[in-house]
């Protein structure tokens, strides 16, 4: 374990010791009830920590995608109530999973980077070390087991405010009624859309988390380390959730 | 005991260790001493397995750390209790729960067990009524006795300190120093201790061994540390604050006496 820690070196280095982490994180914990607490506390720390802002983001998200798109139809033949049925599947099957990530990734992911590069540069990471623990499945474990049970409904949350977002949009601007764009809403309900939804929502999750603390938990150096593994988990986590956007995109649509 | 035997570490192509030789005994307090950067903390963290050697061999009571596995590193590590320079205690934990945390983690006591244990060990570091505050909400010699109190909870067979007067006053420095060294006597624990403070060396060095550029320049004892006749040692404890603090701490004691 501590051999790899004070080590760097070019990107098959860290393909390495990325995949050795995420092994690692999935060992037996040593005890079951000390996995289980810190679990729920990065639940909370995901889940709550998020909520607000992601339904603020969602909201307007849902709002304009709804009035662009009536002021398109308005000058064709579709008739209105279609709004609702188009915000409806681009909030599920694209918007919902992919800006809650990409939001997630710069809350969430440098507030893991940090949290953990501060334990690596404080000795703390050491400290758990020399006791015999675990460090990867007591620290990275619990991060992971909690973004992939609390992204996707953070997504199911999103996608839903997006939808009232464009509902109380449409009929402010007056451009289509609650009930046309309910009946939009409710034209169709594709079930593949929705797992493919939660399917995407689990692996960002998962993506976003691994990288971020992969960033922290090999923090070294000085303070100003802290600042920059955070930045790097935030780009990366973009880059790479927008990656795996297109391979699932591609892969669950065929 | 530990013995370190032909010990090398190298970073890159930086040679931070060069041949280390050394044994430690228990009940006493073991020395390292040497000027900041010369490896000391290195050595440490080569001995607990923080850092894994470039070569040679650790020994805790004739079993070769350095190759065993890690179940086996592991069970060692629950014998085996470190205080860090700046503490290290965790810091979303009130002082209770860190101290308590290696019992929760590792034994099957009772809830009730587990506190009375955590309170011995706080009265033993006179640490009292600070069970509920925060690494945060205190001072440097408290996060000291603090990391000290989690470092000994589990009863060790070995303690290491670095640099456990970093960031201290002159006197929380004695105070914390002398609880280093009952707790060594009194548990008859192995004691490593990493310092570059002259006083801690003439009071509590019962084994001492001098670094210099990542070799050992000198080994001896407390009562021969000033007949040494190696000219960097003598530049080290020339180069300390030593005189002048010892100097200092006399006087406070005399003022005190005097002022009663
Ligand atoms: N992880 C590391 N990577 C590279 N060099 C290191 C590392 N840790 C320590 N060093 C170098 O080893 C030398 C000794 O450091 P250290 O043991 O921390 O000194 P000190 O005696 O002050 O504790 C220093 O030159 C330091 O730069
Ligand atoms: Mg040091």
């Amino acid at each position: 374990m501590a051999e790899y820690v004070h080590e760097t070196g070019g990107p098959l280095f860290h393909i390495g010791r990325y995949v050795l982490m995420v092994r690692r994180s999935f060992a037996n914990p040593e005890r079951a009830s000390m996995y289980w607490k810190e679990t729920l506390r990065q639940m909370s720390n995901i889940g709550v920590g998020s909520l607000v802002i992601i339904m603020l983001i969602s909201f307007f998200i849902g709002a304009v995608s709804a009035v662009q798109f009536a002021y398109n139809l308005s000058q064709s033949m579709v008739p209105m109530y279609f709004v609702g049925y188009v915000v409806k599947e681009s909030m599920i099957l694209e918007l919902a999973p992919t800006i809650s990530c990409l939001i997630l990734a710069g809350k969430v992911g440098s507030n893991l980077a940090s949290e953990l590069g501060t334990m690596r540069l404080t000795e703390q990471i050491d400290a758990l070390e020399i006791m015999g623990v675990n460090t990867f499945s007591y620290l990275i474990g619990p991060k992971l087991a909690a973004a992939i049970t609390m992204v996707p409904l953070l997504v199911i949350v999103s996608a839903a405010t997006g939808i009232t977002g464009g509902l109380l949009a449409g009929s402010a601007t007056g451009y289509v009624s609650s009930s046309d764009y309910l009946q939009g809403v409710l034209l169709q309900f594709v079930q593949k859309n929705v797992f493919i939804m939660l399917t995407k929502a689990a692996v960002f999750g998962f993506i976003l988390t691994s990288i971020s603390c992969y960033q922290g938990f090999y923090a070294h150096g000085s303070a100003i380390e802290i600042g920059k593994a955070s930045t790097r988990a935030v780009v990366l986590s973009c880059i790479m959730v927008l990656f795996a956007d297109l391979i699932l995109a591609w892969l669950l649509l065929n | 005991m530990i013995e370190v035997r032909n010990l090398y570490k190298r970073f890159g192509s930086q040679e931070v260790l060069k041949n280390i030789n050394t044994t430690f005994e228990p009940g006493k307090n073991n020395l390292i001493i040497g000027k900041s950067g010369s490896g000391k903390t290195v050595l440490l963290k080569c001995i607990v397995g923080l850092l894994t050697p470039t070569s040679g061999h650790v020994f805790f009571d004739e079993k070769d750390y350095v190759a065993m596995g890690i179940q086996q590193k592991n069970e060692i590590r629950r014998e085996l209790g470190m205080l860090f320079q700046g503490g290290a205690l965790f810091d979303s934990l009130s002082v209770e729960q860190n101290v308590r945390f290696p019992l929760d983690m590792f034994t099957k006591m009772s809830n009730s067990e587990k506190l009375d244990r955590v309170n011995e060990v706080l009265k033993r570091v006179n640490l009292v009524n600070a069970n509920a505050k925060f690494p945060s909400q205190l001072s440097g010699g408290m996060q000291k006795r603090t990391g000290i109190a989690r470092a000994i909870v589990m009863n060790p067979k070995y303690l290491f300190c670095d640099e456990p007067n970093s960031g201290l006053d002159p006197q929380t420095s004695i105070v914390i120093d002398e609880l280093i060294m009952e707790i060594t006597e009194e548990y008859q624990i192995t004691t490593i201790t990493n310092t570059h403070d002259m006083n801690s060396v003439v009071t509590n060095g019962d084994k001492i061994i001098f670094l210099h550029e990542g070799e050992k320049h000198w080994e001896g004892t407390r009562e021969t540390l000033f007949m040494a006749d190696n000219k960097e040692l003598i530049d080290f404890i020339f180069a300390s604050d030593f005189l002048k603090e010892a100097r200092d701490v006399r006087l406070e004691k005399i003022k005190a006496k005097l002022s009663k």
